[in-house]
């Protein structure tokens, strides 16, 4: 489909104070800019206690695509969609939008505990945009999403948390926008609601709606976005395919993790280096599920140590630590020479999923107190393909099992065990 | 039979740049139509609801509006009455006087509170959602009007009960509560964006607006302050209240050739008040806690 961008985002930045009183105070001289009709010209102009909230960021998205928004708290993501909601303004930069856009930022706004649920369904969705006609129309479709016709003339104060979030997103669910900008709220509810909200936003993108989507939950991500942008503090550093864009994003996060390098006091050696290859000996980070991963581990020392251990461990931002392993365990036994020693290990068919991952090594001698060294983040390897399925059509999340099914032959010796086992716990 | 197959021409095309709103006036103001027109509905729910709301748990209901100035009124029957003061004589008995002049006053008062109060309360709702913010105002006039409506039953209950002869000039009065409420929202309007940054106005205006009551002639007439109180006499409240209040109790006004210059300048005001209200939303927005 051809025409204009549904959005377009032109080198948009955003300033924020981190200080209340100058805050408020900037707020002020903002205000008489605003006033006195400034050009805009100012707008990178940092006074003290300012950052960039967003730098510089540009994008854009076609009709019909759906965008997942990736970066830890404080990346910037909030911020770029209250801008896209013109809830904030940028400081510089400009944006373009086509169609009428709606935000679900924001569950059960207005809501009063006092009055029934069909009262506030009529506030919240005035709220949020609807027309009367549109309200009316809806309502019945409203109240069978939420599953409360029985309470529907109760006052929500007498409703469990799980219904006044039902109806709250019942409400924003029906909204009518071609564009649509969601703030993680898709999780909420038990998994039959989740699963039902999940396949109304599907519904929605499939009739062609532009969306956008933040949520801290890669496997809503993988479910409902055809492509991503990771921010960090503020600047676009990755934007394209979903898969490894959750990498990127999960690179971010490990990188940011507590870097550690300790070491005791007179260890004698330490770890220089790792550095990770493919199979053909060539220095790769970038792998498949099922691929082999070689390290070349660089120990420098001052003396010769016998029978020096290695540990790995295996490590994924989300999760933690995934598993671990130490060289003796093979059989493998190794002497630390004066100057440098480099030892390989390979990690055969990488029983991984995509997403980004990081090795963390602790170097010991021979004895259980002999500790050396330990560096985390040794390296840092993303596993990019194949794709995965988060719509449980597939394989998804972390670990790749080596499986198989089969349908049990019928065997009548096992069913009349079974009969007769179901009728003996009667 | 031929069906709109393009709807790219008329489609909404929304653009934010960091330079001012006002640096495009004309598309400014036809938002700003396009939102108060938009904003009817949404108005009219949050009237609905913050009414109930605030009543529905109360076993007086709405007779609560009633309660501010009928105790003022009877405070002051029982001060003039004991004689720890005195005020010129009024063309009706003092009580009706006075509680003609406080459901007048109420208008004025509330009207000022009105916009800071609304923005206030829907904190989270301006951070979050976007709506047309004309409804917030609105739906601020639309409590005013309503516990004005209540007060003025009392006072025509009031009235009846002690047989005070009406004037014919009463079918003015609307002209009258339209001007009182449009001064208050404008100062209220005025108001609003220093209050969103600072909490100081919002401290401070309960005290005004009670020190403003004395500066204006609610419990005496404006003649008695003929000479008297420079305040007084520059008050714009002065004019709009003791006209109106002329209107409906008879009795000679000296202010009234004042009053339809005044109420032309509030008409501004009020406008100019709604302009900064809308320049101010999105610069201030970022500034306040969700």
């Amino acid at each position: 489909m051809t025409g204009p961008a549904a959005l377009q985002v032109e080198h948009v930045s955003k300033k924020f104070c981190r200080s209340l009183k100058r805050s408020l105070w900037y707020g002020l001289q903002d205000l008489l800019a605003e006033v006195a009709a400034q050009d805009g010209s100012r707008g990178l102009h940092l006074r003290p206690a300012e950052f960039l909230a967003l730098d510089d960021v540009s994008f854009q998205l076609q009709r019909g695509e759906c965008l997942g928004l990736l970066g830890a708290n404080g990346a910037g993501k909030s911020t770029l969609l209250k801008m896209l909601n013109g809830l904030v303004r940028p400081d510089a930069g400009r944006v373009e939008i086509h169609g009428r856009i709606r935000a679900l930022i924001e569950l059960g706004t207005g809501f009063s505990p006092v009055l029934t649920g069909r009262e506030n369904i009529y506030i919240n969705g005035a709220i949020l945009g609807f027309s009367k006609k549109e309200i009316e129309s809806k309502f019945d479709e409203i109240v069978e999403f939420a599953e409360l016709a029985d309470f529907i003339d109760t006052p929500v104060q007498s409703y469990s948390t799980g219904m006044q979030v039902r109806l709250a997103m019942a409400v924003a669910a029906h909204m009518q926008a071609e564009f649509l900008l969601v703030d993680e709220v898709l999780a909420v509810g038990d998994i039959a609601f989740r699963m039902k909200c999940f396949q109304h936003f599907l519904d929605l993108k499939n009739a062609g709606k532009t969306i956008v989507v933040v949520s801290h939950n890669m496997v809503d991500i993988h479910r409902v976005c055809d492509r991503v942008i990771v921010l960090d503090r503020g600047k676009k550093i990755y934007d394209g395919a979903v898969a490894s864009g959750i990498a990127a994003y999960e690179e971010l996060l490990s990188k940011r993790g507590s870097l550690t390098d300790q070491r005791s006091a007179d260890a004698p050696a330490s770890i220089e280096r790792v550095e990770l290859f493919d199979e053909d000996g060539k220095p790769c980070s970038d792998f498949n599920t099922g691929e082999n991963l070689t390290a070349a581990v660089t120990i420098r020392s001052q003396r010769k140590i016998a029978n020096a251990r290695l540990i790995v461990h295996v490590l994924t931002p989300s999760l933690g630590l995934l598993g671990a392993f130490a060289s003796p365990h093979k059989g493998f036994r190794f002497d630390v020479e004066p100057g440098t020693t480099v030892v390989h290990f390979s990690i055969r068919k990488l029983p991984l999923l995509v997403g980004s991952y990081s090795l963390r090594l602790y170097l010991y001698g021979p004895d259980i107190k002999d500790f050396y060294h330990e560096v985390s983040q040794a390296a840092l390897f993303k596993i990019v393909g194949p794709p995965v399925d988060a719509f449980g059509y597939g394989v998804c999340h972390t670990i790749h099992f080596d499986h198989k099914w089969e349908i049990a032959e019928p065997s009548p010796g096992r069913e009349s065990a079974l009969t007769q086992g179901h009728y003996n716990g009667l | 039979m031929s069906l709109p197959t393009s709807p790219r021409h008329d489609e909404i095309v929304t653009v934010y740049s960091a330079a001012s709103q006002l640096r495009q006036p004309l598309q400014l103001v036809r938002t700003m139509m396009q939102d108060a027109f938009a904003a009817r509905w949404l108005a009219w729910r949050l009237l609905v609801r913050n009414l109930s709301a605030r009543y529905r748990q109360a076993l007086l209901g709405h007779a609560w509006g009633l309660l501010p100035p009928l105790l003022t009124t009877l405070v002051f029957v029982f001060l003039q009455d004991a004689g720890y003061f005195s005020v010129e004589k009024t063309p009706v008995p003092y009580g009706i006087f006075v509680l003609t002049g406080m459901t007048f006053w109420q208008v004025f008062a509330d009207a000022l509170q009105a916009p800071m109060r609304q923005v206030s309360q829907c904190q989270t709702m301006l951070t979050k959602v976007q709506f047309p913010r004309e409804a917030l105002i609105i739906a601020g006039a639309g409590e005013v009007l309503y516990s004005f409506a209540i007060r003025l039953l009392l006072l025509f209950v009031v009235v009846l009960w002690f047989d005070v002869p009406l004037a014919s000039s009463l079918v003015y009065v609307p002209l009258g509560v339209c001007a009182l409420l449009a001064l208050g929202l404008a100062l209220g309007l005025w108001l609003t964006p220093i209050s969103i940054l600072y909490q100081d106005v919002n401290h401070g205006l309960p005290f005004l607006v009670s020190l403003w009551m004395f500066a204006t002639p609610v419990l005496y007439p404006a003649q008695a302050s003929r000479g008297g109180s420079f305040f007084v006499r520059i008050n714009p409240v002065t004019a709009l209240l003791d006209t109106t209040r002329s209107w409906m109790l008879g009795g000679a006004s000296p202010w009234s050739p004042n009053f339809f210059w005044i109420f032309g300048l509030v008409i501004l005001a009020l406008l100019c008040g709604w302009l900064l209200y809308r320049l101010a939303l999105p610069v201030l927005i970022e500034r306040m806690s969700g």
